[in-house]
């Protein structure tokens, strides 16, 4: 009886065995920088054995631009063209953090109708980058019709910022001392049906992506983060959500006007892939309804800004803050020092992809199928350009 | 008003708690202590998440600034842990082994600035600038627009012409 041939197929996963290239038995293999299961423009370069991924090291800077250094060489002012680019899904959590830190540190007061209105515009990102990431969630495990369906309905949302601020994906619409306009005439009746087609839109979603076989079993048990990893790696968000944490920056310490819209953590417990999309799913209703609340909320009058001094000689008091907030994938923080001069002495960017998209993804990836790679990446929610800033 | 806990000010040559707002607290602390108190501070005093650690250059003053950024949630309150070390052969102890995102801090230091944390995995390793051979980027010091000139010369690229005189001295070349 033919027996197979020894040592052809790689013997099961053993996660104490070294990688030896020198063996025969491993190869490297490198998923990205060009590849659909990358988030943006990374690579892991991966050591596998048959199917199975033994090791992993993620590689970064292959957009790196500089930000921080070309920050410190410009006017405090001219530094808002440049933090929305650091998240291009999302620059309004840069803008906000950027602005609310010079806010601070030049005791400037912000009006109350720009809190509303920066809170809403965060929403709306918050949204708009999950319906980015739904898409990619999904084609991750070969559904190929959701991110036709989302990409469409991101748009919607990018009409109303461009309807709002003039730009689609960078709005520069938070600045010092305020925003840079109220809501056009007409504004909150479109934002209302969008509101209405993407909550529709959200429950087809449902139905074809989380009641599917094939997303259920690939993704339930992919990934799982244990609990005692959160605070040893620095996990947030819906990450940590996903595992049970009921943290969140918007009800823990809450910002802007969060404080007085009515919403709760939304927490799963099995803490896999399947949860983590749950948990964002969750969070892409919770911001339609929280959109809904500030629309009939906000005040309809008053000022929507400071005057602030001459931005070309504005000098900013020395100091040090460090402004946070909740984006999609958890703490997004500006740790902003200032000279006293007209230029930032050195603002740090803390996004959380530096932390799950290298050490959390690098040990969670080991013992994984390769196919999951990709599943796995996306459910972990990252983007580069905040590592390498 | 936030005050230092005893066993710190006991233990540790700590300066004045700066409060910078409720929620968020400065503490100076010099460099040898800096990996001890973390862990008393994360193992007794709840600070277990750790933001960010990164490096400010004080050019002028022949220091760098190490700041680590704790977070304590049940009292939902951000410490800021700061020490300096001299800018030359800046060599600062690793705590990598407290949390398992310290080292890509760490290594992120060592390319960006030229700090060493020995024994920090992976240190060595370039993060974002593979092939880097110049002086740490983000150094004072380090200006990227001599850079820029020194390592990517001008070229002389093609002569642009005023579109309505380039069609002149095409279609009439006898007139000029």
């Amino acid at each position: 009886m033919f027996e197979g041939v020894k040592g052809f197929f790689p013997p099961p996963y053993d996660p104490k065995e070294p990688v030896d290239f020198s063996s025969g038995k491993f190869l490297k293999m490198w998923q990205g920088p060009q590849h659909p299961g990358i988030t943006g423009n990374m690579s892991l370069e991966l050591a596998i054995a048959g199917d199975i991924v033994y090791d992993c090291k993620t590689h970064v800077g292959y957009l790196h631009r500089g930000f921080e250094k070309l920050m410190e060489r410009r006017l405090w002012m001219q530094n808002f063209p440049l933090v929305c680019r650091i998240a291009v899904p999302e620059p309004d959590f840069n803008e906000y953090c950027y602005a609310q830190a010079i806010e601070e540190l030049a005791g400037v007061e912000v009006p109350e109708k720009a809190k509303w209105l920066r809170n809403l515009t965060l929403e709306m990102i918050r949204l708009a980058s999950y319906l980015m990431w739904i898409g990619g969630q999904a084609g991750a495990f070969g559904h190929g019709t959701i991110i036709q369906w989302s990409a469409t309905m991101r748009d919607y949302v990018l009409d109303l910022f461009e309807e709002l601020s003039g730009g689609r994906i960078y709005h520069m619409y938070i600045i010092p001392g305020g925003v840079r306009s109220d809501l056009p005439e007409g504004w909150t009746a479109h934002a209302l049906e969008v509101m209405e087609t993407i909550e529709k839109n959200l429950d087809d979603i449902e139905l074809v992506m989380f009641h599917n076989a094939v997303f259920k079993m690939r993704a339930k048990g992919l990934g799982v983060i244990p609990k005692d990893w959160i605070d040893r790696y620095g996990i947030t968000g819906p990450n940590a959500r996903a595992a049970g944490f009921r943290r969140d920056l918007r009800k823990d310490q809450p910002y802007l006007v969060y404080d007085k819209l009515d919403f709760d953590y939304v927490t799963a417990e099995g803490s896999d892939a399947y949860d983590r999309a749950l948990v964002r799913l969750g969070e892409m209703y919770q911001a339609i309804d929280l959109i809904r609340q500030m629309l009939a909320r906000m005040p309809s009058g008053g000022e929507f800004k400071t005057a602030l001094p001459n931005p070309l000689h504005w000098k900013i008091p020395a100091g040090e803050t460090y402004v946070k907030s909740e984006c999609t994938r958890g703490e997004y923080g500006f740790y902003v020092v200032s000279d006293g001069s007209d230029k930032p002495r050195r603002v740090v960017v803390r996004g959380p992809s530096y932390t799950h998209a290298v050490s959390v993804m690098e040990t969670l990836v080991k013992g994984q199928n390769i196919a999951d790679v990709a599943g796995l990446m996306v459910s972990l929610h990252t983007y580069p350009p905040e590592i390498e800033r | 008003m936030r005050t230092i806990p005893a066993d710190i000010a006991e233990r540790f040559e700590v300066g004045p708690l700066v409060e910078k707002r409720a929620d968020l607290s400065t503490l100076d602390v010099d460099s040898k202590d800096v990996p001890e108190l973390l862990a008393r501070l994360r193992d007794r005093h709840g600070y277990r998440h750790l933001s960010f650690a990164t490096a400010t250059d004080l050019f002028e003053e022949g220091v760098f600034v190490l700041t680590y950024m704790l977070h304590n949630h049940e009292e939902r309150h951000s410490l800021g842990v700061k020490c300096r070390i001299g800018r030359e052969n800046a060599t600062m102890e690793s705590c990598h082994l407290l949390w398992e995102q310290m080292w890509t801090y760490q290594r992120e230091m060592k390319e960006l600035f030229g700090i060493d944390f020995p024994g920090s995995p992976r240190v060595d390793e370039s993060f974002v600038l593979e092939g880097w051979i110049d002086i740490p980027p983000m150094r004072r010091e380090f200006d990227t627009r001599e850079y820029s000139e020194r390592t990517f010369p001008t070229r002389p690229g093609r002569s642009t012409k005023d579109p309505a005189t380039h069609m002149k001295e095409k279609l009439y070349p006898e007139a000029l």
